[in-house]
């Protein structure tokens, strides 16, 4: 079985580049250019230094004991959280970033749900002095408001989506928007393993840095390279093909990826894509979709931002067609309690995305012997409104 | 090589029988009312437009500006449907004479079923089709055959900075016309198209083999005859929809509007 992007950017059924002609070149133009420029010799020791003096790559793999104790059994953390700006998002947007400076292009477009995308694309904009533009919905401007006032700080400009459900999705049409009528000189740097190939691709080769990570630090601590879970969260689905890449024909190795239940699947209020999706076509690629009948994208909904969003990137459609990896859905609640025990019982207080996979350990039924890796893929800061406003509702039994 | 595949439709022949420029005009079916897609048809077709596009409502039209997204989003709360779009227009050959072409993006084609799809539009007398973000590899190879079969013609979308390589490759699956996009934007930008002169001049001289149709930020009688001299015609959206929105006499404003255009 092959679980990467063959060369028509295709996994399985799932990916292509459905665009109009409008992006053809742009589009075209990476497809040409991206896999030269990272296997460039000073691509790589440049994005490699920033990872390591200004990311702070390696990031962790902490043995979390009492959380061990708590689910029975030996559960890692892979600690993205302290990535600078707080999550993995970085690690695409730097080596985006790099990969624009050498296609000539200055002018950087970005989508946000969470803001953390967009926090990171601002942040390494003014590393290199690019001019940097976040779309952003609405109403996450609203929920994420201290991540819009980082972008300002770092001197991006933040424009609000305002069609649609105002949230990701429309965010990103926003961002394909200023795309078609900017050409030229705009890169346009996508947070997500979603979009038209080679962007899945692109970003799954920059976030793979993780699972590369975990494999020499699991050697390291356990003798073995390979967990027997590696869990994450799936909103478009980066942490997790970070996390499973290097694990993708390791069939022992078992892989979970953790959408968002919203207020319960069948509740009219969910993100759980591949419970409620069928194929379809959004943001330039084949994939499953929340969508009517009448192919009619619907809006998702989630507690966490950054996994409201109705859709995955292909490679997960393509997972979860082929059963190599296993999708589960947590609720708005299961995550805001993971968010309290973790915080409780290890002084992490994880994102709310990120909560989403810690929640999935109740739903395993894990063995005392068993290795597990969960990717923690931000830091809960951006969310203590959140934690704030909604304890009580979700707390109180 | 020359694989040109023939079709004749109302479209074909409307190139063919037409010196003058041809007037397309891009509307979104159930918008403003629900039932005003049919009415607005006839509108046109009394107002002398030589063809028109009849936009299927999708809730992420990318390549659209705030106007035609607006108009779409109505649309769909109106309870638009390409099955309901079939019913609504299931009779107009009785009356309606002009070329009618659909446009809309893929995801609602592909859940309705393309071959469907592509059967039920010529059952109901629909020439062409315009997907913007089908892509050409992908029509090739999986679709042709089944436009083909129901002469249906499927209309490519080129730009500025389509290759030489990869307009010839368009020319040679192009039936019915091309569709020019005028500028480097999406629909309704306020990008003046007389810029693109060197451009449009370019398409005129490289011997295509299609008729060719400028459209995107083509909205008055100035922009239409300019893009007229390099075409053989001219597409409007937008404008036509900006006029209609908030129209108490459709038909009026209809006849109004497409005066000013010529
Ligand atoms: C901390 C965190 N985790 C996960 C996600 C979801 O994105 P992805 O599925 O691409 O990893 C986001 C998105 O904003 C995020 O901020």
């Amino acid at each position: 079985m092959n679980f990467t992007v063959d060369k028509n950017g295709f996994y399985g059924s799932f990916g292509g580049a459905y665009i109009p002609e409008m992006l053809f070149p742009n589009v075209e133009e990476l497809k040409e250019k991206y896999l030269n420029i990272m296997h460039e010799e000073s691509f790589i020791e440049e994005y490699n230094n920033l990872l390591k003096d200004y990311v702070g790559r390696p990031t962790p793999l902490y043995f979390a004991k009492r959380l061990s104790e708590h689910f029975k059994a030996n559960i890692y953390l892979k600690r993205e959280d302290l990535c600078h700006t707080g999550a993995h998002k970085i690690n695409n947007t730097l080596g985006q970033i790099l990969l624009a400076k050498r296609l000539g292009k200055r002018r950087i477009i970005a989508e946000t749900g969470a803001g953390q995308h967009g926090v990171a694309t601002a942040t390494v904009c003014a590393l290199l002095g690019f001019d940097c533009i976040v779309y952003m919905g609405e109403i996450d401007m609203e929920r994420q408001k201290p991540n819009v006032e980082r972008m300002k700080m770092l001197g991006a400009q933040v424009v609000p989506a305002t069609s649609g459900s105002k949230t990701l999705k429309d965010a990103t049409n926003e961002a394909i928007r200023d795309w078609i009528n900017n050409p030229a000189d705009t890169h346009y740097i996508i947070g997500s393993v979603v979009g038209p190939h080679p962007y899945p691709d692109m970003v799954a080769r920059f976030q793979s840095i993780i699972s590369k990570e975990i494999r020499e630090q699991l050697k390291e601590k356990t003798g073995s390279e390979n967990p027997d879970y590696v869990i994450a969260c799936v909103g478009g689905g980066s942490n997790a093909a970070g996390a499973f890449y290097h694990y993708l024909n390791e069939s022992n190795v078992k892989l979970v990826a953790v959408e968002a239940a919203g207020m319960g699947i069948d509740s009219g209020y969910s993100a759980a894509t591949t419970f409620l999706g069928k194929p379809g076509v959004l943001h330039g690629s084949k994939t499953l979709l929340m969508q009517t009948e009448d192919g009619q994208i619907v809006e998702a909904h989630s507690i966490s931002a950054g996994l409201d969003y109705p859709g995955i990137g292909p490679i997960h459609s393509h997972l979860f067609e082929t059963g190599r990896a296993e999708f589960l859905a947590i609720t708005d609640k299961e995550a805001f309690k993971s968010a309290v025990l973790l915080s409780k019982l290890e002084g992490i207080i994880p994102a709310l995305e990120s909560s989403h996979a810690i929640a999935s350990l109740a739903k395993l039924n894990l063995k005392p012997s068993d290795t597990v890796v969960v990717n923690l893929s931000g830091r809960g800061d951006k969310d203590l409104m959140t934690y704030i406003t909604r304890k009580e509702e979700f707390l109180k039994d | 090589m020359d694989t040109k595949i023939q079709l004749k439709n109302r479209l074909t022949t409307a190139f063919s029988e037409n010196q003058k420029p041809l007037l397309n005009i891009y509307f979104t079916a159930g918008y403003p009312a629900l039932d005003d897609t049919l009415p607005v048809l006839r509108a046109l077709q009394k107002s002398g437009v030589d063809m028109v596009e009849i936009g299927m409502p999708f809730s992420d039209p990318l390549a659209d500006g705030p106007v035609i997204q607006r108009s779409s989003e109505i649309a769909l709360e109106n309870g638009m449907t390409i099955k309901g779009l079939f019913q609504q227009i299931k009779d107009m050959r009785k009356e309606i004479h002009i070329p009618v072409l659909l446009m809309g993006y893929i995801n609602p084609v592909l859940r309705y079923g393309v071959e469907k799809f592509c059967e039920d539009a010529a059952a109901v007398g629909v020439d062409g089709v315009i997907i913007p973000d089908l892509p050409v590899r992908e029509y090739i190879e999986d679709y042709e055959e089944i436009f083909q079969r129901n002469n249906l013609s499927n209309i490519f979308l080129v730009t500025p900075h389509t290759s030489p390589e990869r307009l010839k490759l368009i020319d040679e699956h192009a039936t019915g016309f091309i569709y020019a996009v005028s500028t480097d934007s999406t629909t309704g930008n306020t990008k003046d198209i007389r810029q693109q002169e060197a451009y449009f001049s370019k398409l005129k001289t490289s011997g295509l083999k299609n008729p060719l149709m400028i459209g995107f930020n083509v909205r008055d009688k100035e922009s239409f005859c300019f893009a007229a001299d390099y075409a053989n015609g001219a597409i409007i959206g937008s404008a036509f929809v900006k006029a209609i929105t908030g129209s108490k006499n459709l038909e009026k404003d209809i006849d109004v509007f497409i005066r000013s255009i010529r």
